[in-house]
């Protein structure tokens, strides 16, 4: 994924039933194409942030921007330029490691990608890695030469950076 | 005072001055119709939910508050569903009001459940589901603020029947935190007027299209004004129609797919076009490549999200239709005077009289002079209602509208079995003044159990029917682009329409000549019943001009 394609989209929702259900309701009959979508918790009690990534022009995001202000739960929507936010996705892999060579090349990349393993058996290993997807992709790549068994992305979260102007975009 | 769940929706629908209820009870709203049972609110029984919201909905087109529907869980709710679409795709304000099984019983696929927040999720401003009878007052005032500010459109609040005999403390009951909603002032932020004001002063051939959004607050006085102002023709959408008077000069009547072609051709011809209150449908733009392809766009809309959806626009306000004008006439007026005639007004002219449609010769009724001769009839405040199909675009083309609020027809959604159910909303609505409802006999089959209802409530509107006993505008569609190969349209000789309204106790009437419809049009206006004029008409009868799918507006036959 390129980062200057990708647009990160930040929401912060009223923390009630059904509110990831109309916002991905509203994604789907307007026929918006979203790749990563998470959903948590924020500062504010009462308050969840849905932070979405999605590609295309700046014409789509901003319909779609437009359409989601419209949810009455939607009580603040945030562009955010990847080159003026910090944006992290966690990645668990599940890679084989049957022999002890192969096993100790791992261990090499983990370190260089500053990442770690957290679970181990005989046949594999279980390796956490936290960065931008694109260093993920990377280390993807890597790993896909020893065998992946399992992979889980969580998607992208993010924030701007310093004081980012946060954009008024709810109805 | 502690109250039940049902008696506080009703206080709170008449804390929200509502007055009629438009609906069927059954087994989870029965304790709602027992709070009924000793209110003053009047209720409205009618025959099938679809014309519940109908019914809501022509009575909020006409009053411009929201009506109010109810329905019983499962099949009575979906039964609303294509009612709630409607008002949805017309911005019509409406609050519809469904019960729902116990709350325990929620998810379990308990009897008559449905989910039917989730299934009208798409088709409305916003569904509660009520969890605790404390959250009815401010949930029935948050629905009516969401419905009628704004954008205005359908809000859904779905009630557990235990919620209905839970009891509440009014006055302690929870507070709603909508804080993801705020009303608009709707007033047109200077910067975008300034902007306006300067393509308007640049412009030779302006042209001003005015949608729904025109009607809806209440701008037609403002719009006129502006078109007076700058000797502009107005051409309206479907929506529209009523925004200016249609016998005014500058009025050029209805553009799009069906639009007049005069109507087409000056709106192709523009080199500004101000769009107030409209959305740019593939119905009224026709191929939206070339759309205004030589025009720069103003696009006045209260809804943030329509600018550039479709059309890519050179200047927006997005402000209320009434304001925006309003504030572009004063400004306009301070900086230059009334613009007289000029070569693009003697032009419009011209193809106002090029293109004005011929009487048509030929045997039978032809529904183009059936328009005209009801404008001629009927008073000019008369509110006229729609079927879908060639019906409405008969209306549409050739009914003369004089006044906002008085054609009432489903634009977005296309919805048949609308225009019966939408005139006995309209009346209640309007008591003292007459409806007619100009339908076709697909689309009056489809709801046409409601002549019941408006005999029994007495709510007597008219019904003139085209009656060509074929779906007529899929046939005109087979006919042009599929080689006459007409695939199930055809209707048959049932029913007789005349029996059948006087089966319901109204009464009908089949006219031969244009001499017969005047009479009975003249009766019908007397008449203390529902009255079901059946028109006969050639099955080979076409909506003409069209332009076909996919093509520009100057591509029109006609």
């Amino acid at each position: 994924m390129m980062v200057d394609e990708m647009n990160i989209i930040s929401l912060a929702v009223a923390d009630r039933p059904g509110v990831l259900f109309k916002v991905t309701s509203l994604i789907r009959r307007r026929g918006f194409n979203i790749d990563t979508i998470v959903v948590g918790s924020t500062e504010k009690e009462n308050v969840s942030r849905i932070t979405m990534t999605m590609k295309g022009d700046l014409r789509v995001v901003e319909q779609l921007v437009k359409q989601l202000s419209k949810i009455p739960d939607v009580i603040k929507i945030t562009e955010l330029p990847p080159s003026e936010s910090v944006y992290r996705e966690l990645a668990l892999v599940k890679v084989t490691a049957q022999d002890q060579s192969k096993r100790s090349d791992i261990l090499n990349y983990l370190t260089i990608f500053r990442s770690r393993v957290i679970d181990a058996s005989k046949d594999s290993l279980v390796v956490e890695i936290v960065g931008s997807p694109s260093k993920i992709n990377a280390f993807l790549d890597l790993m896909k030469g020893f065998g992946i068994i399992e992979l889980a992305r969580t998607g992208i979260v993010a924030l701007g950076r310093g004081r980012s102007r946060e954009k008024e975009g709810s109805e | 005072m502690r109250l039940s769940g049902a008696k506080a929706i009703v206080e709170s629908l008449k804390n929200e001055k509502v007055d009629v209820v438009f609906g069927i009870p059954g087994g989870m709203t029965i304790p709602l119709y027992d709070a009924f049972y000793d209110s003053d609110l009047r209720h409205i029984l009618v025959r099938h939910e679809q014309c519940a919201a109908h019914m809501a909905d022509g009575y909020a087109r006409v009053r411009g508050v929201p009506g109010v529907c109810t329905a019983t869980s499962g099949p009575g709710a979906t039964n609303l569903v294509t009612g709630i679409g409607v008002a949805y795709m017309d911005s019509s304000p409406m609050v519809a009001i469904t019960g729902q099984v116990p709350r325990a019983m929620i998810g379990k696929d308990a009897f008559q459940e449905a989910d039917i927040v989730g299934i009208t999720n798409p088709i409305t401003k916003y569904g509660f589901q009520i969890t605790s009878a404390s959250e009815i007052p401010d949930t029935v005032k948050t629905a009516f603020l969401l419905a009628s500010t704004n954008r205005k459109g359908p809000v859904l609040i779905d009630i557990p029947k235990d919620v209905f005999t839970e009891e509440v403390n009014p006055d302690s009951s929870m507070k709603l935190n909508m804080k993801g909603y705020t009303v608009r002032s709707g007033e047109p932020h200077p910067y975008s007027i300034k902007k306006a004001l300067g393509l308007i002063l640049s412009s030779e051939r302006p042209v001003i299209i005015a949608g729904g959004g025109v009607i809806s607050s209440n701008a037609g006085k403002e719009l006129t004004q502006l078109a007076e102002t700058l000797m502009a023709p107005v051409a309206t959408t479907l929506m529209g129609k009523g925004s200016i008077p249609e016998n005014h000069p500058l009025s050029v009547g209805m553009l799009g797919m069906h639009g007049r072609v005069e109507s087409n051709m000056i709106v192709e011809s523009a080199d500004l076009l101000i769009a107030v209150g409209m959305r740019f449908s593939d119905r009224t733009t026709g191929n939206l490549e070339k759309f205004g392809e030589n025009a720069k766009v103003i696009h006045i809309d209260i809804d943030p999200a329509e600018i550039g959806k479709n059309v890519k626009v050179t200047v927006p306000i997005v402000a209320d239709a009434r304001k925006s004008l309003s504030t572009l006439v004063a400004r306009l007026s301070e900086i230059e005077s009334k613009r007289g005639e000029s070569e693009w007004s003697r032009r419009v002219n011209e193809m106002k009289s090029h293109y004005e449609l011929k009487k048509e010769a030929g045997e039978g009724i032809k529904p183009a002079q059936l328009m005209k001769l009801l404008r001629d009839l009927i008073p000019g405040n008369a509110i006229v209602t729609t079927g879908v199909g060639q019906n409405q675009m008969w209306a549409a083309l050739h009914f003369q509208v004089l006044e906002p609020r008085t054609f009432i027809t489903s634009g977005g959604l296309g919805a048949m079995g609308f225009g019966l159910p939408a005139s006995i909303g309209a009346k209640v609505a309007a008591p003292n003044r007459l409806v007619f409802n100009i339908d076709g006999d697909g689309s009056f089959i489809m709801t046409e159990q409601e002549l019941a209802t408006a005999v029994e409530e007495k709510i007597p509107t008219v019904t003139i029917i085209l009656d060509n006993r074929v779906l007529g505008m899929v046939r005109q569609w087979q006919c042009m682009f599929c080689d006459k190969r007409y695939s199930e349209i055809d209707l048959g000789n049932v029913p007789d329409f005349v029996k059948l309204a006087e089966s319901y106790g109204a009464e009908g009437v089949r006219i031969e000549s244009y001499k017969e419809f005047e009479l009975a049009i003249k009766r019908s206006m007397e008449a203390e019943v529902p009255v079901v004029i059946d028109v006969p008409i050639s099955a080979d009868e076409k909506v003409l001009p069209m332009v076909p799918p996919g093509k520009r507006l100057k591509e029109v036959i006609w």
